[in-house]
Parts: structure tokens; sequence; C-alpha cells
């Protein structure tokens, strides 16, 4: 179970957050997309190997929204940051990189 | 230690308090324990722990806990159990005894009390960090208990450490992420009749660690020839241990089989103990260290490049006697032995590394797959990195060759009676994956998950490949790979998982403040997610039809009562909600006149309706959002994720405020006369007071606010109050309603006069495939403004003809209520050449309408609004049944009853 730092209440227990995935997706303008391009905004995210900045929410908590990094391979957790903030630089990928290896 | 009894398969023996079930039964001289699973063969002890595979039983006690190892068992008074033939049962009655469960957070975890954990939790102390130290044994020391060793000093000193928690019996089951660990600890079983009543039987540990030392130990694992599964065959270590340790005193006569300087070790503690060893055969061609040079000493006899290829068995089925080989002649010999005691080397517990994915490394060194891992939170400790201690220089061996004949019963997993033979077949069915041999052959799916099978099997393929048999010669078992382990470690009673969260406090209950009224009122109830929601009212003698029917008449005839409380409520406050809702619902809430109600449909962005509900705008910035019962966390979610995460600009609150307001709902022709004797600060009347019109009022003094929506289609008054005064005006209306033969309904009556009315449940009605213009709501889209899903409504595959529409659907046969989910095809009449009929959607209510007198239902129709008046089929079982497809809407088009 994933151990998640929620930047309002702190190291909180995965049961207790829901999984929003990629983070800083933006809301587009619908009128502006072809139906192609709304289409991937309803149905694609990125879901790399490695690090990802991802959305959860704290519902059992705060029911606050925030970004956080997360390995998706090694399962680590990196920086959270609140929406609408600057997002704090990738972790490296060494431990993905050892799982190659 | 005082003597003890306990009864295993109706005999009593006698036992040492606390001592291993299987201690006692060896040295009571029983050798064989059970027969096997599939081949009925006797079966005996072979180990000293949670490995053992063949001496399986089952508690008679309350309990009735099965497939627990007699070797885990510390006997007690009062301990009763019967032995299985590798299948348990699970007892007829619930288990009674107390489980609980426990959340622990400390700087250091350490798992094994052994040498190495006790050193590394003596490490961690002197750093002045807190330590939880788990083990599953009931003593500290590890493999110094089976040794009857007592730890050094230094050592035993950190149980006086304040820092220091111990838990013995403690086993973790678990390893994930992040440094969490599930373990069980088994607090009651050892102390037999003693144990206190109130103590918990079993408590589960949740634990999260800053740093996580594993230091689980290794198991001993046997080796492959023929009939190695007879009684008085044991792995090496564990047939020492009981004979030099527990004093079993049953065995005159040894055979130590070994890859390693282990079995010297255990040797020569059996010769100690008075066993007489005939001889030491060793697979290898050389072998050094002080073990062997007392094992010389002693004047045990020792031959290398031999191995044991078959046993032979008295009438009882124990081993007498043991075949041996030699390895570069394949001369063979005979040898009498009534204990066989087998050293096939160690192979370390990798199970809780390998849970969060740390691959196993081999090590020919050692023999046997290492995790030597150390990283700032995780770190390997003992056996299981590598520090097999003492003088090894264990050989890759795992059996000798067999021939067709003896791979037969040269058992690999005894527990699933997996033999060299089903391997051999896996390998020539063309099965390579080690993953796809475990499942070909079931090795390693028993209750021990392979503990002391799997390593034979990696073992075995391996010397398979390199024999002259082999197509895929491999270089090394690393070459064939691990089999996967998977959580729990040991298995876990169901009832300790569940701990206290059974029967009534498996989920919260939520009632309404009217909850006591309906129990007295005898209504039946019924789960709407976590509510309590009454169903029906049955008067006496009454069955569910003969009592909705009765309900239905009286919502449409007369005047009748629901509790709506369980209906969710947001309260949405602040300068933007008016924009807000305009951009979270279909249709234009900016409009909405102080006091005035409007039915509002949610899409998500795909276009898919999501939730329905009237919304009253209270204010100006003030909006009061129903939702549906089983909707109303999922829609706070979505309007908080949409101001949070894309319009933080909006000024707006949204609050739930489901539990703190009640609902009742005054339903029928004559709801107005009543209320009107219990409102008297406001004109109610059909011009005075609109539907979809909210009123502030009082009612004995107390703040209401009447709201005129109906989900009947019939002169309806919701009245909402605060949940504390909701029994009194309920019991105000009930009391007076008697003139008017005022008649409570539940849920169920709800759902036929809604269907009726062609009102859809979301959930009920949708499939999650929706669009408002599939369910004929395109009057609730707005053309005039933006909303979420507004935008899909332009994609193709929602503009496409054929999608499910929602329809009205008549059967022919008026009392034939179809069950819901049902499968509507085309009419018969259509089938095609092979007599078929091709599906065309499928019914999603269906009831028996009291007001039309004959059955109905809703249903998602391809195309359905195109198709009214069409006959479709509808098979169930053998029969077919005819209906015709309909509006939606059944009684009362124009909307004429509601006021």
């Amino acid at each position: 179970m994933l151990y998640i730092p929620c930047p309002y209440c702190g190291l909180r227990n995965e049961t207790e957050f829901h999984y929003g995935a990629e983070a800083g997706v933006g809301y587009p303008d619908p009128n502006t997309l072809t139906d192609d391009e709304w289409a991937k905004y309803i149905h694609i995210r990125a879901n790399p190997k490695g690090w990802l900045a991802e959305r959860w929410v704290h519902f059992a908590g705060c029911s606050r929204w925030f970004n956080l990094w997360r390995n998706t391979v090694t399962h680590e957790i990196g920086p959270a940051y609140l929406p609408f903030t600057e997002q704090p630089k990738a972790p490296s990928n060494i431990g993905q990189e050892e799982q190659k290896a | 230690m005082s003597e003890i009894k306990f009864i295993f398969d109706d005999i009593t023996y006698k036992g040492h308090h606390g001592e291993p079930m299987s201690a006692a039964l060896l040295r009571s001289g029983l050798l064989t324990i059970t027969n096997s699973t599939y081949h009925g063969r006797p079966r005996g002890i072979i180990g000293l722990g949670v490995e053992e595979p063949n001496a399986i039983v089952q508690l008679i006690s309350d309990t009735k806990e099965s497939m627990r190892p007699a070797t885990v068992i510390e006997v007690a008074d009062g301990l009763h159990v019967s032995s299985l033939t590798g299948v348990g049962a699970l007892p007829e009655a619930p288990d009674e005894a107390r489980y609980d469960k426990t959340n622990h957070y400390v700087d250091t975890l350490v798992i094994g009390a052994g040498v190495a954990g006790l050193k590394a939790a003596h490490e961690h102390l002197q750093l002045g960090r807190k330590v939880l130290l788990i083990d599953d044994q009931p003593k500290p020391g590890g493999h110094l208990l089976h040794l009857g060793m007592n730890l050094p000093s230094v050592l035993l000193d950190i149980f006086t450490n304040e820092n220091l928690t111990y838990v013995p019996r403690c086993t973790a089951i678990g390893l994930y992420d992040q440094n969490y660990i599930v373990a069980v600890e088994r607090r009651s079983d050892h102390l037999g009749e003693a144990a206190p009543a109130e103590r918990a039987r079993i408590r589960v540990w949740h634990i999260r660690a800053d740093k996580v030392v594993l230091a689980p130990g290794a198991f001993q694992r046997p080796l492959i020839f023929a009939n190695n599964d007879r009684p008085g065959i044991m792995l090496s270590h564990a047939a020492a241990t009981y004979v030099a340790v527990y004093k079993v005193a049953s065995f005159r006569q040894a055979i130590v089989a070994t890859i390693d300087n282990q079995g010297y070790r255990d040797a020569l503690r059996l010769h100690e103990a008075g066993v007489k060893i005939e001889g030491i055969y060793d697979v290898r061609q050389i072998a050094s260290g002080p073990s062997i040079d007392a094992a010389k000493a002693a004047g045990i006899p020792i031959r290398f490049r031999t191995a044991v290829i078959d046993t032979l068995a008295n009438e009882k089925g124990a081993c007498t006697k043991v075949i041996l080989s030699d390895i570069d002649t394949n001369e063979t010999f005979e040898r009498s032995a009534d204990l066989l005691a087998v050293s096939g080397g160690w192979t370390p517990i990798a199970d809780l590394p390998t849970y969060i994915g740390i691959k196993p490394q081999w090590s020919a060194k050692h023999a046997a797959f290492l995790v030597n891992h150390t990283t700032d939170i995780l770190q390997t400790a003992g056996m299981l990195a590598g520090e097999f201690g003492g003088d090894d220089d264990p050989a890759i061996f795992f059996g000798p060759t067999l021939n067709d004949e003896q791979s037969r019963v040269a058992y690999i997993d005894f527990q699933r009676d997996a033999t060299l033979h089903d391997l051999k077949r896996a390998v020539g069915a063309g099965l390579q994956s080690i993953e796809h041999i475990k499942r070909y052959t079931t090795i390693g799916t028993a209750h021990d998950q392979g503990k002391t099978s799997g390593m034979l099997t990696i073992g075995a393929l391996w010397q398979l490949n390199n024999s002259t048999e082999g197509k895929n010669h491999s270089l090394s078992p690393a070459d064939i790979g691990t089999l996967s382990f998977r959580p729990p470690y040991i298995p876990v009673p169901f009832a300790a998982l569940a701990g206290r969260e059974r029967g009534p406090l498996s989920d919260p209950i939520r009632i309404s403040p009217l909850h006591q009224w309906h129990v007295a009122a005898g209504a039946e109830f019924e789960d709407v997610g976590q509510w309590k929601r009454p169903w029906y009212f049955p008067k006496t003698g009454e069955s569910m039809d003969q009592a909705v029917r009765r309900e239905c008449i009286a919502a449409r005839k007369g005047v009748a009562i629901m509790d709506a409380s369980t209906l969710g409520k947001i309260d949405i406050q602040g300068p933007d909600a008016a924009v807000f809702l305009d951009r979270i619902y279909t249709n234009m809430f900016s409009t909405l006149p102080e006091g005035q109600c409007r039915y509002g449909l949610m899409c998500k962005a795909d276009g898919i309706v999501f939730d329905d509900g009237v919304t009253t705008r209270l204010g100006k910035n003030h909006f009061l959002m129903t939702t549906t019962t089983g909707g109303a966390a999922r829609v706070l979610a979505w309007l908080e994720e949409w101001l949070q995460t894309e319009w933080p600009d909006l000024k707006v609150y949204c609050t739930s405020v489901t539990e703190h307001i009640a609902t009742i709902a005054l339903v029928g022709p004559k709801s107005r006369e009543l209320l009107q004797e219990l409102v008297t600060d406001i004109n109610i009347s059909k011009d005075a007071f609109p539907f979809m019109h909210s009123r502030n009022t009082t009612i004995d003094g107390i703040q209401v606010r009447i709201a005129r929506i109906s989900f009947s289609g019939e002169l309806a008054f919701e009245i909402n109050v605060t949940h504390s005064y909701a029994k009194h005006i309920w019991e105000r209306l009930w009391t007076l309603g008697r003139r008017y033969e005022l008649t409570p309904y539940g849920t169920e009556t709800m759902h036929v006069l809604r269907a009726e009315k062609g009102y859809i449940i979301i959930g009920q009605d949708t499939d999650g495939t929706q669009t408002p213009y599939d369910l004929n709501m395109s009057w609730i889209v707005s053309k005039k403004k933006e909303f979420i899903g507004k935008r899909s409504f332009q994609l193709p595959y929602l503009q496409a003809s054929g999608r499910p529409q929602l329809v009205g659907l008549l059967p022919e046969d008026i009392d034939e209520i179809i069950p819901e989910g049902a499968y509507i095809t085309l009419y018969s009449a259509q089938a095609d050449e092979d007599g078929k009929t091709p599906h065309t959607g499928f019914v999603t209510s269906s009831y028996h309408s009291p007001e039309m007198g004959r059955a109905f239902a809703l249903a998602l129709i391809a195309d359905g609004l195109n198709r009214l008046g069409e006959i479709v089929s509808i098979p169930i079982g053998k029969k077919v049944l005819s209906a015709t497809i309909c509006d939606a809407v059944f009684i009362d088009k124009e909307n004429l009853r509601r006021d």
C-alpha cells in the first residue's frame, strides 16, 4: 500500500486517496478542438514506465486535490505539489534503470 | 516444562507444554500422520515449521481452523486436533473467537528474531531508534533454539531496552510498498484451556516502518529420489532437532544423505543423542571443514559421490532400507535405517522481498537464491543475505538421475503429490517457463505454497535440461528463474482478517431520523448504498405485491407519505455558484429565480449522463442541490474536482448536508388538503404555490422549507426540516392523516410511480453509456451555454444511429412482469434463415402498474425512439414473450395531475 504525502495532512495510507490519472492535463477550450483532439482529451492519458506526475485526492481526509510524482515501476513516491503551482523536477530514474538492469 | 495431554485423531498423547505438536507425536513413536491427498501414500513429519508439507491438521476447538501444520502448533492442555489428508473443511458454524487488529508506526521493524535479526535490532537500538521485533517462534533465538543453545548476553540484553517491542508468535504475511507490513500474531491458542476469554485469538498488525530489516532465515530442502516421501525420511536439521532438543527417542539407526556440511553437523547431533549413524552419504567429490573432521573423529562412516536413489518400507509404509548409488559407477547397494535424514541445502526465505518486486539472485557458492538488498529503507540480513555461517561448500544437486518408474514415486511437492515424472511430462508437453510448469503440475500451489518444493522444481528442471533428455541447456538454476511468491506468507483465517468488522460492523449503516418509526410500522428494508431505506410497509398477512399495490393506489388516489431523507443534498454557496452550476448541469441554472426549483442532469466530459436531481435556489448566491441517494459522495467529489483543479477562480463552497436535512414527501391528490391543516403561515393553493416552487414557513413553530416537487407525477409536497425535528413533523402528519387514510410507502412503490411517469433512475435505466439524447431528454440540453460534456455530443459515435434509447415496453400478456435485465430481440416473426432473431436491447425497469392494471417496463432499445409501436420478443428460459415498444411516459402525459 502506497504511503502518500498529502500536502495538507501529511503521510497517509493509499486507501484514503482516490487516483486522478496524469496531472497537468488542463480542460481545453472544447470548441477549438477537432473531434480527434477532443476524444484524446477525454480518453487518453500518459501511462509511462517510470516517473509520472499524477493527480490524487485525499477523499477520506481533507478532500483536497494535489499532484504527486510516482514511479509506476518501482512505486517510489516523489514530491507532492499543489495544482497551479510550479511542478518540481521529476525524480531521477535511477530506480527504474536498476529494474531494467 | 509441565506435562500436558492433548488429543490427536481421538487418541490422547502426552507432551511438554509449549513444544511443537510434531515433537510430541514423534516422541510417542507416531511416524505416519496421514495419507497423501491424491496418491494415498503414508506420510509423516519432515520439517520443523511452516514449511511442513505433510503433517496438516484441523483444530477441533470452537474455531475449527483448518490446514495448520502440526509443526507450528504448541501443545497445551485441551488441545484437540484431527489429521487431514491435505484437504481442509470449512466449519458450518461461524468462528466466534475474538479477533482484532492494531496499527503500529515504528522507526525500525525487524522481521525474524534469529541471530541476524537480534543483531540488527541491537544495532538500531544502539542508534536510539524504536524497534519492533516480530518473530513466528514462541521464543527469540531462531536457529539457536533448534540447536538448544542460549542467546549470547549481548543479544539477551536488548529485551530490557524500553525502545524494543518484541512480539513472539507473530508472522509477517505481507510486505508492500513504502514499508507497509501486515503480520498476524497468535495470542491464545498456545495457552489452551488457560487462555483468557477476553484475549483476541489472533491480532493482525498493520505496520509502517521507516526501516525494515528482513531476517527470515531459511528452510532446508529435501532431495528428489524414488520413494522419498516415506515416514522416517526427514530433513536432517529437523530430525536432529527433534532428537537432540525435544528428546525424541524413536529412531535407532540413521542414514544421512547430504549435499553440504549441514548433514555432518546434524549427523553429529544424532550421534551424540544416541542414534546409530550407519553412514553419511555425500554427493560431493570432496568436503572439508570442522564438521567433517568431527564426524570422522566420531567414527561415523562417510562415503563421497554417493546419492540415495530409492527406499524400501515396512508393512506400515515407514522407511526401513535405503538404496544408494555410486554417482560415477551407478553401482547400487542397500543399507538399513529407520531414519533417513536428508540435507538438500538451504533455501533462504525470499517470499517477502519478492512481494515488492525484488528478484532473488542465484549464488552458486550457496547453491541457493539470495536476496542481498540494502537501501535506505529496506535491508536483508542473515541467511537471506547469504550469511550461511558454518563451513558450507554445498553441491548444486537436487537428486540423482532416475528412470521413468522411479520418477513416478519421486516426490517434489508432497502436499500436491506432484512427482519428477509430472515435471518430465510438463517439459515433454513443451512447457519451458517455470510459471507454466507450476500451473501444469500444480507444484507449489498447496497450503505451503512451495516452501520446500519451489527450489526443488527449479533444480530438477535445470538438471533435466542438462541431462541427455534435455533440449534446453541451461548454465545454472538462475536460467530457470524463480517462482513468484504472493502474500500471505502463511494461510490466515478470514475471520482474523475480518477482525471485528463482521456482520453489522462490516460496513457503516446509515439510517434516517425516521428509521425507528419505520421499524415500528413494520417496514421491510432495502439497502441503498449504506442506507437502510423502507422498501414497503406490509400490513399483517400482506404479500409484497399486495402492499405495493395498496401503496401505489393511495399515492395516486388519496395521500401517501414517504421518507426521502436519504437523497443526497449539497449546499452550494458563493458569488459564482450560479455560473458554476451552469457549467456542471446540462441545463441553465443562472436564470432560475430565487425560491424556485429545477430538475438538472449532469454529464461527464464524455457526454454520458452521470447524476440527476432537483436543485433549489435559496438565495442569489445560495443553492441546494439534491443528488441520487447512492450518488451523493460521487457528485460532491465531482464538484470539488472541478472547483479545485480547473476553476479555482470561481468563488464557490460546496458542503454535504445530506444528514442535516430530513425530507418528507407528501404525495397524492389529497396531499394539499392534509398539509393545509398544518401550514397556516402561507397560502399553499395551486396558484399561490406553483409547481417547482419552494417556500419557507413553519409547522408548529418549527422552520420548514416546503417544495412542490413530484417524483410520482401526482400533486406532492416535499417538506424539508432539520433532522432532529423530522420525527415530530412526520408524526403530526401521521396523526392528522388518519382521516385521509394516509399511507406510508417505500422505495418499491416509489419505483413503480416514477416508472409510470417515465422518470429515470440513473444506474438502473442507464448503464453508463447514455447521453441525454439517448434518454429522450434533448429538452434539458441547453444550446445557449457551455457545460461539461457538451462538446462530446458532436462526436460521431454519439450521433450514430442504432444507439440504445430509453423507451417504454408493454407486454402482450398484461400480467407478465418481464424480469429486469432480460434481453430483447427482434420480433420472432422477423427471424433470419437460421431462425435467429438478433439482440436489440434489454429491460431496465419492470413492474406491475395498479393504475394501468397491467405490467409495463422501461427498456434500452437500439434506435428505440424511432421504433414506437414495433413488436419485439423477449426470450425467458423456454418462453418467448412479446411486447410493444411505446413512449416511456405511461400515464398523465399532459402533466395535469401534479397541480
